[in-house]
């Protein structure tokens, strides 16, 4: 009975996953990252945005373990805190990204008189580049952190639901899908039975590296000045306000760099090894 | 009445190269118990007949033309999504060819039958368990609760083949169509599936309707054949009567393919070309390009179905010369 339990898609999965090394480092590395999020109150109870002319350019030490910025204010609390902006963004996107993808994608792979329509949107968002697209949404929305997620759920939505989309497609053609419209099944209960299930593990995968994105992005707009305003503590404000301290005091912009780069890579590593667990066309070539 | 009348049934498909006809005028029925076998090459339309009784031919590109379905009086082609719907289950059910593919990999064979009740029947969690293993155990599946959470590549291809027949069957469907169900599995396999198939007739009582391209099985399970050729039907008749006596020049070719033991061949028969593109038929009886009776005649018109026995009908206009 054990032997056959384990036959389940998912057990094999997690024990494949378990034997991957790269994907142990990575789920390290954003555990650290999720970790320092939950716990920023705990860890950090200084206040980021607490100003001490007199303590300024402090370099990382014993009373400050990251030193502190032009301000004074703790570099160790306000990348803390920046992690928990981070996650937060990031979750946040992937999670309507989750929901609205699989809507728009499965929508247009399985209805196909809704495909046109819905892909030439699609497209049409696509064609801009990231960024860019971003930072016009952050300028009509406004910059606060809720208008971040929103500009960043808006670029990366048709990514994936033209994922889902292309799954969809190839699965409504199986022969189990068709078997189970012969006995009696309605639309309803083949996206959610036959096809939804199929189609999560190029999303999974997707969603992992689009975690990455997401925070890369909201960095980048933060450092543009497009983001989040300061002084929240985002990774991108405290490097673009470091930058002009680059030569005395490299901390300030090198420490928030660095955080950027492990949750970046963890959360790469992460998808790496999903896709090479989930992906059945490379599990064949190993 | 009969359970499943088709009568001048057309269907088409839009193509690149523009509207290409599957089956026409197709006509035939079916009474309560009975199995009908219909063979034909692949191309012949048989398919496409089934699939427009299940009502899931993909419209478009498809389109029925002409002809109407009537199954226990009502016409299916006139029913709602929704009421055709209802009726796939508990009053048609099919099992497709490919056994390896028709079962959904990320859930146990168990939760896709009791889906497939629970779409139906508003039965409890503990009921429909019980309905299916019992179903499990009628299709001959061994020691059948532990089976229920095995994932279908636990299972090889006759198991497989005999847990999609549960699935058809959990409805008591009143027709079932099988299309090509023992195509896949080895011989013994096979067999053992016919038997099941038969033994499952006589049990509840439903009609069968076996496409199929082996004449070999529709010599050991029917009770009466449809010949279809190039999306027509060219000879029906009694399972006997197409054995010993096949009219058609198809038919008579079909049959002097299949080999003896008692004649000793260096060849075998085979009718000479293919079966032609639909959008290359050629004019008047589509078998003309290939029949070894043609005559000039023969591409004039297309020959309609002509009675000859009780039963026993056959298209062609050279039967009498030939026979």
């Amino acid at each position: 009975m054990t032997e056959r339990k384990r036959a389940s898609p998912f057990r094999t999965a997690m024990r494949r996953l378990l034997h991957h090394r790269l994907f142990i480092l990575g789920c390290v590395l954003f555990g650290i990252v999720l970790f320092v999020a939950i716990a920023a109150p705990l860890i950090a109870r200084v206040d980021p945005n607490k100003l001490a002319m007199r303590a300024k350019f402090r370099p990382p030490g014993a009373d400050f373990i990251f030193g502190t910025d032009n301000f004074g204010r703790s570099l160790w609390s306000r990348v803390v805190w920046g992690a928990r902006l981070s996650v937060l963004i990031g979750g946040a996107v992937v999670a309507i990204n989750a929901v609205l993808g699989t809507a728009i994608g499965a929508a247009a792979g399985y209805f196909r008189h809704l495909d046109n329509g819905l892909m030439r949107i699609n497209d049409a968002l696509m064609a801009f580049p990231a960024v860019l697209l971003a930072i016009a949404v952050t300028a009509v929305l406004g910059p606060s952190v809720n208008d971040v997620i929103i500009a960043l759920a808006i670029v990366y939505t048709p990514r994936t639901a033209r994922i889902v989309r292309s799954s969809v497609i190839v699965l409504r053609e199986m022969e189990y899908v068709q078997a189970a419209r012969a006995a009696g099944a309605g639309h309803w209960r083949i996206l959610r039975h036959h096809i939804l299930p199929n189609a999560m593990a190029p999303l999974i995968v997707q969603l992992s590296f689009l975690f990455a994105y997401a925070v890369l992005t909201e960095a980048t707009l933060s450092f543009l000045g497009v983001g989040a305003v300061p002084p929240t503590p985002t990774w991108g404000n405290i490097m673009a306000e470091g930058r002009q301290y680059m030569t005395d005091a490299p901390w300030i912009i090198t420490i928030p760099g660095a955080a950027l780069m492990i949750t970046v890579l963890g959360l790469n590593l992460l998808g790496d090894g999903l896709r090479d667990v989930l992906d059945p066309r490379l599990r064949i070539q190993q | 009445m009969s359970l499943l009348t088709v009568s001048d049934l057309t269907t088409s498909f839009q193509t690149g190269g523009g509207e290409v006809t599957a089956v026409e005028n197709v006509s035939f029925s079916l009474e309560k118990g009975e199995i009908l076998g219909i063979v034909g090459e692949s191309g012949s339309g048989k398919s496409v007949t089934a699939l427009a009784i299940m009502g899931l031919l993909p419209r478009p590109p498809a389109r029925i033309r002409g002809g109407s379905i009537q199954f226990e009086g009502q016409d299916l082609l006139k029913l709602s999504d929704r009421s055709m719907q209802r009726l796939r289950g508990p009053g048609i059910a099919m099992v497709f060819q490919e056994p390896m593919t028709s079962l959904n990999p990320v859930f146990t064979v168990g939760e896709q039958i009791m889906e497939t009740i629970r779409a139906h029947e508003n039965l409890s969690q503990k009921d429909s368990f019980g309905r299916a293993v019992e179903m499990l155990e009628k299709v001959g599946i061994p020691s059948a609760s532990s089976r229920m959470t095995d994932y279908p590549h636990q299972l090889s291809g006759g198991q497989r083949q005999r847990v999609m027949l549960a699935m058809a069957l959990v409805c008591r469907p009143r027709l079932l169509i099988a299309d090509e169900p023992t195509t896949a599995l080895d011989v013994t396999i096979q067999a053992q599936i016919l038997e099941l198939l038969m033994d499952l007739r006589d049990e509840f009582g439903m009609a069968i309707m076996m496409i199929t391209h082996n004449m070999g099985v529709i010599a050991e399970t029917a009770d009466r054949v449809l010949v279809m050729y190039a999306g027509r039907v060219v000879e029906q008749a009694p399972i006997s009567r197409l054995f010993d006596h096949p009219l058609h020049p198809y038919t008579r070719g079909l049959l002097s393919c299949v080999p003896t033991l008692d004649q000793d061949q260096e060849r075998l028969i085979a009718i000479p070309g293919s079966l032609p593109e639909p959008s290359r038929r050629p004019p008047g009886c589509r078998f003309s390009s290939r029949c070894l009776s043609a005559v000039p005649a023969c591409s004039e018109a297309i020959p309609a179905l002509e009675t000859f026995e009780p039963g026993h009908a056959a298209a062609c206009i050279r039967i009498r010369d030939i026979a």
